[in-house]
């Protein structure tokens, strides 16, 4: 181990639900970018500014490739050298096969074609409110309509049985929590890779109408390729959203004025939108980029080799980008600067699914209960703070 | 003001699309930006800007 003995740890504990830990913005006052001490002995950085984040995550010379990086905190495999990137997991490329394979997707992801997808979406959130009524008060929301909504709509958009639901959505549950065992992440990927690897070979012997079907139908993907976008798409389209739709509802919940004024002014229900990501980061952990050369950032030098963990819960609370940055204010003007989906090249293939589904998701839900409330006490609902994206495992609500 | 765009940088996140809707808009195939009006009224300028501002591969170039 040669651990600097002055590089500290990621913080990883909460003030409360929805603050980032204090330690953050010590930092990005004091130091954006500053040492971290990664749990394999090496040592790299923290960058805690806005500006200091977008400009990493626009420069070319800071890589994505898997094989480069470093796991910030304590997890089953944060101590096993990577490996590159199987083939088809762009997320982890860089260009130009990153670009190759993002420009097969990018035309099904549109802001026209996901606003043609509204009155789809606004069905399965139809049907998901009546599950959650039926249960009657004390109906864990999570289980009836976070998970469910995005799951339904990604399943269909890919071509993905929804019957299948509980295999993935175990499966991508291990693979997200910091708590799993490398058995538990080995199997859970292989278990995944094998029902998708079925999938995408009838696709090939019969396409039909959905992305899965199409990009058989291109002929420029091998089987392998096309498995792991499947797993790529199926995985960051319905987890992440999933937790935004809990969180998101918890968050209005805990702040009533915001939330009389959600329901009051159907208008702001964008800007709202944006401000729930921006004041919620869920992919705490940050995004991570390896320096290709030595390279001056803001005055710093980053040697090649060292790993840059961007926080986005820090530089999405930068009072140098947002006024009252603590403060949730869902009429927020110009919010979409935020850095919840990323930036550069990688940003959110999926944002604009995202944030058609979490406008409709939360517009209806407060729309049909006028008096939704918690069913079990604030601190006594489970938070996700051991897991890659942030959220709540379940939430008890009555109405 | 004029407007251009580099569709060998964009990477079709459709934030410009979103942001300034009658001034940029998506090919329906790739997804990558399509510029309508490259001399954009007045009333568009702002959004324009915040479009170029946002776009996360700085695809977009905008002359005042
Ligand atoms: C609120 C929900 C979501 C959040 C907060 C979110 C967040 C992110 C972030 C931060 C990145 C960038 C990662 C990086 O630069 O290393 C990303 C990339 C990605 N997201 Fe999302 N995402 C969401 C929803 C979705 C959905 C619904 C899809 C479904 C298709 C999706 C698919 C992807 C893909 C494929 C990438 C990789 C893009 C690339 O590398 O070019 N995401 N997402």
């Amino acid at each position: 181990m040669t651990q600097a003995p002055s590089a500290p740890r990621l913080p990883l504990e909460r003030p409360n639900p929805f603050d980032p830990p204090v330690r953050l913005a010590e930092l990005r006052e004091n130091e954006p970018i500053s040492r971290l001490a990664f749990p394999d002995g090496h040592v790299g950085w923290l960058v805690t500014g806005y500006q200091e984040a977008r400009d990493v995550l626009r420069d070319p010379r800071f890589s994505s490739r898997q094989e480069l990086r470093h796991f910030p905190l304590d997890h089953a495999l944060a101590n096993e050298p990577m490996e590159p990137a199987r083939p088809g997991m762009f997320i982890r490329m860089d260009a130009p096969e990153h670009g190759r394979l993002r420009r097969l997707l990018t035309g099904q992801f549109t802001v026209k074609r996901m606003k043609a997808l509204e009155p789809r979406i606004q069905g399965f959130v139809d049907r998901a409110l009546d599950e959650l009524e039926a249960d009657g008060p004390g109906a864990d929301l999570v289980a009836r309509f976070a998970l469910p909504v995005p799951s339904l709509v990604i399943c269909e958009l890919l071509g993905v049985p929804y019957e299948d639901r509980a295999r993935f959505q175990q499966n991508s549950r291990t693979i997200m929590s910091l708590d799993s065992s490398r058995e538990d992440i080995m199997g859970a990927f292989e278990s995944m890779g094998q029902f998708l690897h079925d999938l995408v070979m009838s696709k090939i012997a019969e396409p039909t109408d959905d992305i899965l079907g199409g990009l058989a139908a291109t002929g420029e993907l091998t089987a392998e390729e096309m498995t792991n976008i499947a797993f790529l798409l199926l995985v960051a389209g319905h987890e992440t959203t999933a937790n935004m739709l809990g969180l998101g509802t918890f968050a209005l919940l805990r702040h009533p004025g915001e939330l009389a004024r959600f329901r009051a002014e159907p208008e702001i229900a964008e800007a709202a939108v944006e401000e729930l990501l921006r004041y919620l980061s869920i992919i705490h952990v940050g995004m991570t980029r390896t320096a290709l050369e030595d390279l001056d950032l803001h005055g710093t030098l980053v040697k090649a080799g060292e790993c840059v963990i961007l926080s986005v819960s820090a530089g999405n609370r930068d009072p140098e980008r947002f006024e009252n940055p603590d403060e949730l204010d869902l009429a927020r003007p110009h919010g979409t600067g935020h850095l919840s989906f990323g930036h550069g090249v990688h940003q959110c293939l999926g944002q604009q699914l995202a944030r058609v589904e979490m406008r409709i998701g939360l517009t209806t839900l407060v729309e049909r209960f006028p008096n939704l409330r918690l069913a079990v006490a604030p601190e006594d609902v489970p938070t996700k703070t051991n897991a890659i994206i942030y959220g709540v495992h379940s939430l008890k609500v009555a109405w | 003001m004029n407007v251009e765009a580099d569709r060998e940088r964009c990477c079709g996140s459709g934030m410009c699309a979103l942001t300034a809707p009658d001034v940029f808009d998506q090919d329906a195939e790739t997804g990558y930006v399509l510029v309508l009006l490259p001399e954009p009224p007045r009333e568009w300028h702002d959004d324009v800007r915040s479009a170029a501002g946002v776009c996360p591969s700085g695809a977009i170039t905008v002359r005042e």
